[in-house]
């Protein structure tokens, strides 16, 4: 069969991605949800200005991430003795023998997939927002950047955090380290980021590219 | 719920389950995203169960093991997801205590049962209510990844206990066995071809006859 379609039209039909129920709908406008009345699955979600929201958000979850990453995040204190660890330390706790590829995965997920999958949609979003053609490989940024998205875990370490320092308290005082603050920030925007995002608009949107 | 839903595949149609962007039925390759497309995948259930059996193999050792070392002045402790949360109870952190629980028994042991649910009743088409398939779905596919808190909290603790002769916490071996159990979980659900539980949905409401 031949496996080109003509460019799609507007009430295209639109199939639920979870279930395959179709649906022939407008598009929703901005801050209208189009949601599968089946299964609840959100087909398009639009926001106005959404491009330049997420651009914003991402960068500013650049910063943090590297800022959140090297200054201390908590520091422990009994009978004198004191011990500050940053973020990557905490990753990095499992140290010998087999456990290394723990602490890799950990690191990964809390710290690098984060990253990545805000580094991919700048890359994606940026030409997108400013009306130019997608960049290079941008569908196979955008696929790798979904792909990842139930492998960044940076919300539940926040609260891995929380149940750390209770159980922690009676041996000793713990204080919070300027990353701790960075860290929590980061869990929101992380989030708002990726609420923000229609993907079937972002999939449209790379629809021009040549591969 | 909603009345008569027609799906892709009884328009002669087939979807990309990654960037829902809509093909003739019979297309192998989605021309947007590259992704294979299948309408229904049969294969799924096969790599669900294998997933599902590592991750539940994984899950025996995770609770027979040590999730964590304390060594304190005069006594070293070792402590079993169940023991360490049993302890907690003991020392009055109820709240923390429910939360390791139900982070690390009630999700894991939940989504076993829960993905081994939906793929029996995807087997022997058996129709359960639209409830009980909406909540078990929301269960595997949203609550499942949190239930890496443990191993966050071990991390976090055992980095940042670290005080010379007075405390330190060492990672056990059951946290490696543990964040395995999560991965291959999360992966198993991953692996479910979401379609085929709603065909069985929809047969047993009249909806989808013959496919
Ligand atoms: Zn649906
Ligand atoms: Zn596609």
């Amino acid at each position: 069969m031949d496996a080109r379609l003509p460019p799609t039209p507007r009430d295209d039909p639109i199939v639920c991605p979870h279930c395959d129920a179709v649906y022939t709908l407008k598009r929703p406008s901005a801050g209208q949800r189009a949601v599968c009345a089946r299964c609840h699955t959100p087909l398009i979600t639009p926001r106005k200005k959404a491009g330049l929201q997420i651009i914003a958000v991402s960068l500013a979850v650049v910063v943090l991430v590297i800022a959140a990453t090297v200054f201390p995040f908590l520091t422990i204190k009994a009978a004198g003795v004191q011990n500050s660890v940053s973020i990557l330390d905490a990753a990095l706790a499992f140290s010998d023998g087999w456990l290394i590829v723990l602490s890799l995965s950990t690191a990964a997920l809390i710290i690098f997939v984060p990253l990545l999958r805000v580094l991919l949609s700048l890359y994606v979003l940026i030409p997108v927002v400013l009306d130019r053609m997608p960049a290079k490989g941008s569908r196979q940024a955008f696929r790798l950047a979904e792909a990842l998205r139930p492998w960044s875990m940076a919300e539940i370490f926040a609260i891995g955090c929380a149940v750390a320092l209770v159980k922690i308290t009676d041996l000793a005082d713990v204080s919070f380290g300027p990353a701790f603050w960075m860290f929590s920030a980061l869990v929101v925007l992380v989030v708002a980021q990726d609420s923000f995002m229609c993907r079937w608009s972002v999939w449209k949107s790379l629809e021009g590219l040549r591969k | 719920m909603s009345g008569y839903v027609k799906t892709a595949r009884e328009m002669g149609l087939v979807s990309c389950t990654r960037c829902t962007k809509v093909w003739p039925a019979g297309t192998e390759t989605c021309g947007r995203c590259g992704k294979k497309l299948v309408s229904r995948d049969r294969k799924s259930l096969q790599r669900v169960w294998a997933w599902w059996l590592v991750g539940v193999m994984c899950y025996i050792p995770a609770n027979l093991y040590p999730m964590l070392v304390t060594r304190t002045l005069f006594t070293t402790e070792q402590s079993t997801i169940i023991g360490g949360a049993v302890e907690l109870l003991t020392h009055g952190a109820v709240g923390v205590s429910l939360i390791i629980l139900f982070a690390s028994v009630a999700i894991p042991v939940g989504k076993f049962i829960a993905i081994a649910y939906l793929a029996i009743s995807v087997q022997r088409r058996s129709a359960a209510s639209y409830e009980t398939r909406q909540i078990t779905y929301e269960v595997v596919e949203y609550i499942g990844r949190w239930s890496m808190i443990d191993i966050f909290v071990v991390a976090i603790l055992s980095s940042l206990v670290q005080l010379n002769t007075i405390a330190a916490i060492q990672p056990g071996i059951a946290s490696l066995f543990f964040a395995l159990s999560v991965v291959f979980t999360m992966l198993s659900a991953q692996s479910f071809d979401t379609r085929l539980i709603w065909d069985v949905q929809g047969a047993a409401k009249g909806e989808a006859g013959n496919g």
